[in-house]
């Protein structure tokens, strides 16, 4: 029994564990024993080695999977955009074009400016993330087991169950807001806007709290809420694929609860993708309006 | 789940995608939409037209038709008129003709009933003298009794 929960432990554990590419130095004990003689860059073989590697390693699955991703969508839209034409459409440009005029909609109805980036940044972020997220519906063992039978130790293949990849989208939404804050306000507005309200220029300090957390509030929101609902879901799936082992009553069970979990998860990955693009628009808009 | 250089290739990722979206797909796809959006309004636009055009040829040929018919009634009239303005011209023509016949032949008979009147007196007054001379078994001298003859000969 306690190696059965060792087991289930290491499961969990193992699908939650990225394929990190890093640099392990002179002297490291590696998880099989070995030292090593120099600093070696190599991947990690287990989550220890991992953090070991600290912050210059990357995950390699999620960027391999998210950049396969977005070029299959970039791909896709191309080839469709290149043979747009404004005749009947047809297949491919019939469903490019609805969800361009869905993302068209969403941005005209919330934000209020004019600029060409914030309709195509809401379409790549709107499909991307989807994307992204529906690799949560493959069984979640498939290609994890191919990969170890080829020799690969983890493989996470939902690049939104890894913070790095939310933030990382989420950070660049912030820039671009800090950007066109700036841009539109000037330095003086937008420092203005930081310090000058709610409270007039006597409460400064709060104001500079206040403001300063509902501004980073963005950015963390963002990628926590799409990360947290990821992460959560693909919990759910790993821990429903643990009762397959348990039995038939339990495997039976688990795949009447892994089909009604995807068929919500269905729900939960278009929703994530949407709440994401509609917060960026919105973030767009306040960063482009003048307050005062 | 560490967080590491991943964060920043996450982010020039995206930075690059939404570069790409926004050179490569958004454009042609959102001018092709405005294309038929603009292609569908014309289109629109000329059926109201063609409808508006449409009434306006039926009121007008309405129109025409009505003129044709009053025309057509004008030319009937037109028509009956003159064809009763023949008849009766030529009826008066006829009378007048008939008229003129008429009196032709009057003059005619009244001529000839002058000749028979005229050659039935040369014949009684042959008569006469021819009765008188057996009346007087004389020879009655024609030259002599001209004048008497033809005295008798007028009041016959």
């Amino acid at each position: 029994m306690s190696a059965d929960v060792h087991t289930s432990a290491d499961y969990i554990k193992h699908h939650l564990q990225n394929l990190t590419y890093g640099k392990l130095p002179a002297g490291y004990e590696r998880a099989d024993g070995q030292t090593l003689q120099a600093d070696t860059w190599t991947i990690a073989h287990s989550s220890q080695e991992a953090k070991d590697m600290g912050f210059w390693a990357v995950n390699v699955d999620t960027l391999g999977f998210s950049i396969v991703l977005g070029a299959l969508f970039l791909f896709f839209f191309a080839k469709a955009a290149r043979t747009a034409t404004a005749g009947i459409p047809a297949g491919l440009q019939n469903f490019v074009e609805w969800i361009v005029e869905f993302v068209d909609s969403s941005v005209r109805g919330s934000f209020s400016g004019r600029n060409p980036l914030i309709a195509p940044l809401a379409l790549t972020i709107f499909i991307w993330i989807f994307l992204m997220n529906l690799m949560d519906l493959v069984p979640i063992d498939w290609l994890p087991g191919l990969a170890s039978a080829l020799g690969v130790p983890y493989l996470k293949i939902v690049p939104t169950t890894d913070p790095n990849a939310t933030f990382g989208m989420a950070i660049a939404v912030f820039f671009l807001v800090l950007y066109y804050s700036i841009k539109m306000k000037g330095v003086g507005g937008f420092v203005g806007e930081l310090t000058l309200q709610p409270f007039g220029k006597w409460g400064m300090p709060a104001n500079l709290l206040l403001e300063g957390v509902n501004l980073i509030a963005k950015p963390v929101s963002l990628a926590l809420r799409l990360f947290g609902n990821m992460y959560a879901g693909e919990m759910i799936f790993i821990l429903i694929a643990i009762m397959f082992a348990g039995g038939a009553v339990l495997f039976l069970t688990g795949g009447v609860l892994q089909w009604a979990w995807a068929v919500f998860h269905i729900l939960i990955i278009t929703l994530q993708a949407f709440i994401f693009m509609t917060l960026t628009i919105v973030y767009m808009d306040m960063a482009h309006q003048e307050h005062h | 789940m560490n967080i590491n250089l991943t964060l920043i290739g996450q982010s020039i990722t995206f930075a690059i995608f939404v570069w790409f979206c926004m050179k490569f797909v958004w454009p042609p796809i959102v001018s092709a939409l405005d294309a038929r959006r603009k292609q569908i309004a014309d289109g629109l636009a000329a059926a109201d037209r063609g409808k508006h055009e449409l009434e306006l040829a039926a009121r007008k040929s309405a129109e025409s038709l009505h003129e044709a018919k009053q025309k057509a009634a004008d030319i009937i009239g037109q028509a009956e008129k003159r064809a009763a303005q023949i008849i009766d011209e030529a009826k008066s023509a006829a009378k007048v003709e008939g008229d003129r016949q008429i009196a032709a032949a009057q003059a005619e008979i009244d001529q000839e009933i002058h000749r028979a009147r005229e050659s039935l007196r040369e014949q009684v007054a042959t008569l006469v003298v021819a009765g008188a001379e057996k009346v007087l078994r004389r020879e009655v001298d024609a030259k002599a009794h001209g004048d008497l003859l033809e005295a008798i000969k007028n009041e016959l």
